[in-house]
């Protein structure tokens, strides 16, 4: 048998002013030539295990050695044999491509004249050759996560640690770095590989699975589905626009541990040895299980259907005409044209998804739709009302990514703000807050600054400072970016809940499950509309032979590839 | 030594590609030095006051002629205090001096004046100004009436004539100038590299590089040298600057200069290095620097308020802030020469300074994310 590149030996470590320890008695080996999936949910510890892996914390109990070195006592021998990439990828945004790969080359030391070789090497892996001179900051996130790794592997380690290394990189980007990392394996490097993809991580040789600093799971990734074999159901032949309430009435039910919408179908977890709840219409299909089924049940099951939106909010009047309507949309900077001619409608209560590769021209619509930036030509429409007025942005609610919270505000702090900013005053101020608290179950962190606010709590606030004044539309962008599945989920459950009351929806994402939860989704690729449709639609469009059921994901990269293909077609 | 060379190297890069750098290392000196050579002027020239006569005779109008011929004031002159009360209020006059009903009978009797001076006590230099002016031009005045009534016996056996050393025409702008080229090291040495380390820990590249074979000292030599350059260069721009725009005179000697600049940018690169250590925030790291490091070399340190003049406690506070010391050297150098007595307690100084930030740098910066 080989010998482990790094045994870890009853791990503890634990921070100040934190009840439970950070990571609780972890063992585990690593051996070379295996990829090894991180996973848990937000906060289980992923990010500490890989500091504490390459001796930049010290661990409080026990012992890890890497490559028979201590962290605690030699970390220098460590540094020498480990490339680590960590979350922010640890480049320096104001040098350019072969500047930080130079840097990184000489605090390794390597070699003069075996660098250009080296560098050659690397830059073809990671397709940054026509890059090099350009500085990181103009990189698009895609490429930044490659020659973060570049720079990580320079050194040849022997143990490549990467922390997160998808988070906000479109589906595209994430398949080629799985494809070069899996590549490394042959070399006979092991590698550690965080993530919150589920999908990712059933591709793994082995999962460590942590939750709340405790390891639920060690091993390769097939056992845990063994667990949920037989209790992963598909619920198909219901009306699309039922499904949603189909969903929540589903996930009422005791036995039933998780449920999503995928497509026009509802996939749903039982518990076991509970039998399934009778269907008033469509019909129950058995279904294999993925790791995301599985993840969800030995965490103990999903956030449940419940929303208290679905109870305290107000129904909006019934409305026919299109509440969002985008016509020939164009935005150009300069010479480049970041989005053209994109049209589009969205009718009152449906979720309209815009999906596309990082620096496809998403984010420009949504800004437009928003009247944050200013179209050079073409119109948008809210309600109506021309965007950019204040009349339509009070019919209006925005969550940005990232949560864009006052972090040194406490929660009661940011419901003021952001109530008043929509113009909330009085008796009404005072009722929204007060519902916004009840729903969202805010009470006992009313006193917390949003900064130090656990992640789950963090997105509910920011949900509700977009909800306070009962918009109309609700946009939302990258919302649930870096966010584990199990607070996505109750994420999404509110969203449901919203729309079942005639809230419109337009959600930007690069999460297929999330997009899954779309009743229409417009594909964005280089500023133009490639396809739009039902994700259904869009799966039926790159069906063929070699590909009987394609998921989202497979439409999503075939569909992107086609269109690159159509135009390289037409210039010949 | 490859590594260091890297490091500094990537610094560079980012020091000449960084707008902002450049602007508070180049930009903010000139605009700083402009400022304290132009606007900042601790000369009172021409103060406006109001002069009340309460009693009109030859005596007294030769006094008002005193007042009136004064290079340093513009005097108005009535009859009621409350005329004048207004414009006091308003600011357009800097204080009232009231000369009472029976002056020139004191005068004539005692040979002793008493006059009432009103001033606006809210600016205190002012105020003490007018104070002071005032007691001058009358003493001068009393002189004259003496010599005109003939008591030339009683002439004074000594008279005072003042001269001021090393800055002959009182120009305000002559200590400034010195002073604000300590500020602007003060912001180079500790604000901008308080900003920069911080703005590695947020970025993630200062994880990234802990996690490379680099030691903690190259990471932070690689620190300090492009910005102890930087600051050099900076004080070669104001030096320029302030001889040869502003004229103000150099005695010292350049290698003094160049050891003092050196010494105290070491200790400023150190004080910058240690609050980033601590705070790993470029917000709070730039708050705690202007607190801890720019206002007391703008306060403390002798540059605009005198420190003999402040109460003991926040004189002994003084001593803790190596913008003192070296606002007394650049003085020293600039205005009257190698006082090497002066010098050496001044770097002395400055270097003790320095070294305790060192030694807290090192025990608070280990190559680990939980120190």
């Amino acid at each position: 048998m080989t010998k482990p590149i790094a045994s870890i030996d009853k791990l503890t470590k634990s921070f100040k002013g934190m009840e439970k320890p950070a990571l609780d008695a972890i063992s585990t080996e690593i051996f070379p030539g295996k990829m090894i999936g991180l996973v848990g949910p937000d906060g289980a510890g992923k990010t500490t295990f890989i500091r504490l892996l390459v001796g930049l914390l010290h661990p409080d109990e026990g012992k890890i050695t890497v490559d028979g070195f201590d962290t605690k006592t030699q970390a220098n021998h460590i540094h020498e044999i480990t490339g680590y990439m960590p979350q922010k990828f640890g480049l320096y945004e104001d040098l350019s491509v072969i500047e930080n790969l130079r840097l990184y080359a000489d605090l390794r030391q390597i070699e003069p004249n075996n660098r250009e070789n080296k560098f050659a090497r690397l830059l073809k892996f990671t397709n940054l050759v026509p890059f090099q001179s350009r500085m990181v900051g103009k990189l698009s996130g895609g490429m930044k996560q490659k020659l973060g790794l570049a720079c990580a592997l320079i050194g040849d380690p022997k143990f490549l640690l990467l922390d997160e290394p998808s988070v906000g990189i479109d589906p595209i980007s994430r398949r080629e770095l799985w494809k070069m990392v899996k590549e490394l394996l042959f070399e006979g490097m092991a590698v550690l590989w965080s993530t919150s993809y589920l999908d990712e991580a059933e591709k793994c040789d082995s999962v460590v699975l942590l939750n709340e600093g405790v390891k639920l799971h060690d091993g390769p990734p097939v056992d845990l589905l063994k667990n949920v074999l037989g209790r992963t159901w598909q619920i198909r032949g219901v009306d699309e626009k039922e499904r949603r309430g189909i969903l929540i009435d589903m996930l009422r039910h005791d036995g039933v541990i998780d449920g999503v919408i995928q497509g026009r179908y509802i996939r749903i977890v039982m518990q076991k040895g509970k039998s399934k709840p009778e269907l008033e219409k469509g019909e129950w299909h058995q279904v294999s299980p993925w790791f995301e089924d599985a993840f969800i049940d030995i965490l103990g099951g999903g956030p449940g259907g419940y929303s208290a939106l679905s109870e305290t909010m107000q129904a909006k009047n019934h409305n026919d005409q299109p509440v969002i309507d985008a016509q020939g949309l164009t935005k150009e900077f300069g010479n480049f044209t970041a989005v053209k001619e994109n049209t589009f409608e969205i009718k009152q209560g449906e979720i309209f998804g815009l999906l596309g590769p990082n620096g496809a021209g998403k984010s420009t619509t949504f800004k437009m739709m928003c009247g944050l930036l200013h179209p050079t030509k073409g119109q948008s429409f809210v309600m109506g009302l021309k965007t950019a007025t204040s009349q339509a942005r009070s019919h209006i609610g925005y969550m940005a990514q990232k949560f864009s919270l006052y972090e040194h505000l406490n929660v009661l702090q940011n419901l003021n703000f952001f109530s008043s900013l929509y113009g909330l005053f009085g008796k009404n101020k005072k009722r929204q807050i007060n519902l916004m608290i009840e729903i969202f179950e805010l009470k006992n962190h009313l006193d917390m600054n949003a900064g130090t606010l656990p992640l789950g709590f963090k997105q509910r606030l920011a949900l509700a400072c977009a909800i306070m004044h009962q918009p109309d539309v609700l946009f939302l962008d990258e919302p649930t970016s870096g966010v584990d599945p199990i607070t996505r989920r109750e994420f999404w459950t509110h969203i449901n809940a919203m729309v079942e009351k005639g809230v419109t929806v337009m959600v930007t994402t690069h999460f297929m499950d999330e997009a899954e939860y779309c009743d229409r989704i417009g594909l964005i690729y280089r500023g133009e509309n490639i396809a739009t449709g039902s994700p259904d639609d869009l799966k039926a469009l790159v069906q063929s032979k070699e590909m009987p059921n394609p998921t989202l994901e497979d439409a999503f990269i075939a569909l992107v590839q086609g269109s690159d293909a159509k135009d390289e077609g037409s210039v010949e | 030594m490859r590594r260091l060379f890297a490091l500094i190297r990537k610094e560079t890069l980012q020091i000449i590609r960084d707008p902002s750098t450049i602007m508070i290392a180049f930009v903010l000196p000139l605009f700083l030095l402009f400022i304290f050579g132009y606007g900042v002027n601790l000369d009172s020239n021409r103060v406006n006051i109001a002069l009340v006569l309460k009693e009109k005779n030859p005596d007294t109008m030769s006094l008002v002629t005193a007042f009136t011929n004064s290079r340093f004031m513009n005097v108005k002159i009535g009859q009621d205090r409350r005329e004048f009360e207004k414009d006091l209020l308003a600011g357009h006059l800097r204080g009232i001096v009231i000369i009472p009903q029976d002056f020139t009978r004191k005068v004539v009797a005692t040979s002793t004046t008493r006059l009432q001076i009103i001033t606006d006590g809210s600016e205190p230099n002012t105020a003490s100004f007018i104070e002071n002016y005032t007691r001058g031009i009358v003493q001068i005045w009393l002189r004259h009436q003496a010599e005109d009534r003939g008591y030339q016996g009683r002439k004074s056996a000594i008279s005072v004539e003042t001269r001021f050393w090393y800055n002959q025409e009182l120009k305000s702008r002559n200590f400034l100038i010195p002073g604000s080229i300590a500020i602007i090291m003060t912001l180079i040495g500790t604000l901008l590299t308080a900003l920069v380390i911080a703005r590695e820990w947020e970025r993630g590249t200062m994880e990234a590089l802990m996690a490379t074979p680099v030691t903690i000292t190259q990471i932070l030599m690689g620190k300090l040298i492009p910005y102890f350059v930087l600051g050099i260069g900076s004080m070669a721009i104001c030096w320029i600057i302030a001889t040869q725009w502003y004229e103000v005179p150099f005695r010292g000697s350049f290698i003094l200069l160049l050891v003092a600049t050196s010494i105290f940018l070491i200790a400023a690169l150190g004080q910058g290095i240690l609050i980033s250590a601590i705070t790993k925030n470029q917000f709070v790291a730039s708050q705690i620097a202007l607190l801890s490091a720019f206002l007391p070399a703008f306060m403390l340190s002798g540059f605009i308020f005198e420190i003999s003049a402040m109460p003991l406690p926040i004189q002994g506070l003084t001593h803790l802030f190596a913008a003192k010391y070296f606002v007394t050297s650049l003085q020293t150098l600039f205005l009257t020469g190698n006082v090497w007595p002066l010098l050496l307690s001044s770097m002395a100084s400055m270097a003790l300074i320095g070294i305790v930030f060192y030694l807290l740098t090192v025990h608070k910066t280990i190559k680990r994310l939980d120190a």
